[in-house]
């Protein structure tokens, strides 16, 4: 059994989710986290400079976090820019956005590193995009790190 | 049965213009019996999101790999996965993907280990067909299994294992990574995260040809002309004698293994999988560095 005894209640959905499933589900449990991440607000779509691309992607993806004033209970809000040429990616970023979006900043930098690797996905898609998602958790927690000044 | 080949004329320049066929072809053929498409992607996802219709897809990870052994399916799991997607021996194959039809490229690389007769390659691959505004589908096939023989794998000819490629030290090895990891600046593609090899460089004496100057910008494969330029005349490669490529995992390399062996029609041509992942983490197996090929070793 995954270890979830250290995850939010949404991460931990997530993640007991993918594991009930076969692999070829889990594959389809990512595309549809692939098709509910929600679309930029204007703010961010008309100024996609504001976005911090992430590289470690094999995919362009980019993401910007805001913080509701600053402390360890101040709220987080995530947000993504994917292709849709590139699903897998999105993927990644759907799961991010469901298992993050809302919580306390203190929250999201408890959330634990090798949270990629408890999807049960390594035997569907390759080590670089697993490191892609653990990149964009990595840029998520710094951004948030320097807005909530905790 | 084939299919009739594509004559477009920019195929008839090469040496096996029946191994592809053009999106126009494709579109026009698309339903004929005989006739089973493949996507194979880089990304898993693509396929699901829409693909040709009646396209079947062939991941690369699930379908083609042994879940255990650092290898391919066996004569008997290729026979499942072909006889399952209601592929029989006598089908004309034509595969297509993304990333400029690297996955796809892989895929018939790995089709030919089990000599499937006739297995061609779109060219411009998925992007081409998107940019024309051809139609896609999110209707998933379910064609009725048929048999598929149980063809021994045979890696011979086609296919280098790292043993192999140092008794071929001194022979014509081509590096199809980009510059600077061909350099050793870095291990893995630009803007790609590292895949953790140890060090960075390329094997002794290989040649560097970049994947990407075998493909025009809309991902098509350039003239017969062009490429004689590049692999006969830049860089001296020579029919007559063998020749073998790798990238960092094995599928940029099948793509210049499906340009030397089919557009250019060198006889002799395999493709080193086990590539620099292999390579660079091997104890006791010698690298360069830098931009030359560099000295090869006494064997």
């Amino acid at each position: 059994m995954t270890d979830t005894s250290d995850l939010t209640a949404a991460l931990r959905g997530i993640v007991d989710d993918f594991n009930a499933l076969t692999t070829a589900d889990r594959l389809q449990l990512l595309l549809e986290f692939s098709t509910g991440l929600p679309e930029l607000p204007e703010r961010y779509a008309a100024h996609p400079e504001l976005l911090e691309g992430v590289p470690e992607c094999q995919s362009p993806i980019f993401l910007v976090v805001e913080v509701d004033g600053s402390g360890p209970d101040a709220p987080v809000h995530l947000f993504f820019s994917a292709p849709a040429e590139a699903p897998t990616t999105r993927g990644f970023a759907g799961i991010l956005y469901e298992g993050l979006n809302g919580l306390t900043a203190a929250d999201v930098q408890a959330v634990p590193n090798d949270i990629s690797d408890r999807l049960g996905l390594a035997e569907a898609v390759s080590p670089l995009r697993l490191r892609g998602m653990a990149g964009m958790l990595g840029r998520i927690k710094r951004q948030v790190r320097e807005k909530s000044g905790i | 049965m084939s299919l009739l080949f594509d004559d477009d004329p920019k195929f008839t320049a090469y040496a096996n213009p029946e191994r592809l066929v053009s999106t126009q072809w494709l579109a026009d053929h698309l339903g004929d019996e005989g006739l089973a498409v493949v996507e194979s992607d880089e990304d898993v996802l693509l396929y699901e999101t829409g693909h040709i219709p009646g396209a079947v897809k062939v991941d690369w990870h699930l379908d083609l790999n042994d879940a255990v052994t650092r290898d391919y399916v066996d004569g008997a799991g290729f026979a499942k996965l072909l006889g399952g997607k209601g592929i029989t021996r006598d089908t004309t194959v034509v595969i297509y993907g993304d990333k400029n039809n690297w996955w796809a490229a892989y895929a018939l690389w790995v089709f030919a280990l089990f000599g499937h007769p006739d297995v061609r390659l779109l060219d411009g691959g998925r992007a081409k067909w998107v940019a024309e505004g051809r139609e896609f589908t999110t209707d998933v096939p379910s064609p009725a299994p048929v048999d598929y023989p149980v063809v021994e794998r045979e890696d011979d000819g086609v296919r280098a294992f790292k043993e192999d490629v140092l008794g071929f030290l001194g022979g014509q090895l081509v590096d199809v990574r980009s510059l600077p990891e061909y350099t050793g600046e870095r291990t893995h593609m630009p803007d790609y995260p590292d895949e953790g090899t140890v060090r960075g460089g390329h094997i002794p004496g290989a040649q560097s040809v970049p994947w990407a100057r075998a493909a025009n910008e809309d991902g098509t494969f350039r003239s017969r002309a062009d490429l004689d330029a590049i692999y006969r005349q830049e860089k001296g490669l020579t029919p007559s004698e063998p020749v073998i490529a790798y990238c960092r995992i094995g599928e940029r390399s099948a793509h210049s293994w499906f340009v030397l062996q089919h557009l250019l029609g060198f006889p002799n041509v395999r493709n080193y999988d086990g590539s620099w992942t292999e390579w660079g983490n091997s104890v006791r197996v010698p690298i360069a560095r830098g931009a030359e090929p560099g000295d090869v070793p006494a064997p």
